[in-house]
């Protein structure tokens, strides 16, 4: 391989997480415009294991139910079953490169896990500790 | 006697023409899939993927034409509460989500499921599950519950897709069913 390919190559490689990148700064940016940050994968993690008891049927749920502690294994939806592909960007390059799917699952999950919206502190956390996985 | 014996031929031939012929042209829904016709489609198959996509992100995506349009309407307007998970989709996409529904729900398809779930409801009847609907309970009582409910690699009427291998087809054949740890389901 010479070096214009070996150039190009890496370019190719680097851009889908560019893109990843680019997607996570604009909404830790909007974040951070009402208030929030900065943001820590750490902070992230320890979101990612909080249990809360569902009000609905009296049982613990955090992100880990479904989505499991580790990020790069599938997860599976704790009532349907269906399998659910790995959140880590490393080994599933869709994640974390649309913003309007980011928005919608953190409007649904939350709600469903914590039975309320996360704040834009909370989201900014999750973002960097997803990315970090 | 030559004469006789040819037209016995032609007749004999004829007619096992006719009866291969008819055989399958003529062969019932429940025929199996094979031979050189193919199966019928039971449901109009979920050919929007924007549908497949949302719809099929946690559980099979049904086929619209498997409720009627009253139905369809009911839960998404209640996607914050969507059999105890929340779905809630923006306006827009919620929007051109029910018009898909809408335009291919049971009571606007001439499918052969279509019609038989939108005829054993009674008007105003809105059912939220198909596994509610008259003609599902019909067309699955004999099922027991070990087989099913009980089948841990089952567990619910509302995965269709894992016995009816060709659901995702739109296809709904009794031939073509295989309930996971059970070799002969039907006796």
């Amino acid at each position: 391989m010479n070096g214009r390919t070996a150039i190009l190559a890496a370019a190719v490689l680097i851009m889908p997480l560019s893109c990843l990148a680019a997607v996570v700064d604009e909404q830790q940016a909007s974040y951070r415009a009402s208030g929030a940050g900065p943001f820590s994968a750490q902070a992230g993690k320890q979101l990612w294991q909080q249990k809360v008891v569902s009000a609905r049927d009296g049982r613990p749920r955090s992100c880990t139910t479904c989505h499991s502690s580790d990020l790069r294994s599938t997860g599976k939806h704790a009532r349907t079953g269906k399998a659910i592909e790995p959140l880590s960007p490393a080994v599933n390059s869709e994640r974390l490169s649309s913003a309007k799917k980011i928005r919608k699952w953190f409007k649904r999950n939350c709600k469903w896990t914590w039975g309320r919206e996360c704040t834009a502190q909370e989201k900014g956390d999750l973002l960097s500790f997803i990315q970090s996985q | 006697m030559k004469t006789a014996t040819w037209i016995l031929v032609n007749v004999l031939g004829i007619a096992l023409g006719l009866g291969l012929a008819s055989g399958v042209v003529l062969s019932d829904d429940d025929e199996g899939e094979g031979g050189w016709r193919q199966s019928r489609l039971d449901v109009a198959p979920a050919d929007n993927a924007f549908y497949t996509e949302e719809c099929g992100a946690c559980h099979f995506p049904y086929q619209p034409g498997l409720l009627p349009a009253r139905s369809w309407q009911r839960l998404m307007g209640g996607l914050d509460d969507h059999f105890g998970e929340n779905a809630e989709l923006d306006g827009a996409d919620a929007r051109q989500l029910m018009d898909y529904l809408s335009t291919n729900a049971a009571d606007r398809s001439s499918f052969k499921r279509s019609r038989g779930i939108s005829r054993s409801l009674q008007q105003g009847d809105t059912p939220l599950r198909i596994t509610a609907t008259r003609y599902f309970k019909r067309k699955h009582h004999e099922l027991s519950s070990h087989m099913v409910k009980d089948n841990p690699k089952v567990r619910s009427f509302s995965n269709c897709n894992l016995c009816h291998t060709q659901a995702s087809r739109g296809s709904y054949n009794e031939h073509q069913v295989k309930i996971p740890g059970f070799r002969y389901w039907d006796d």
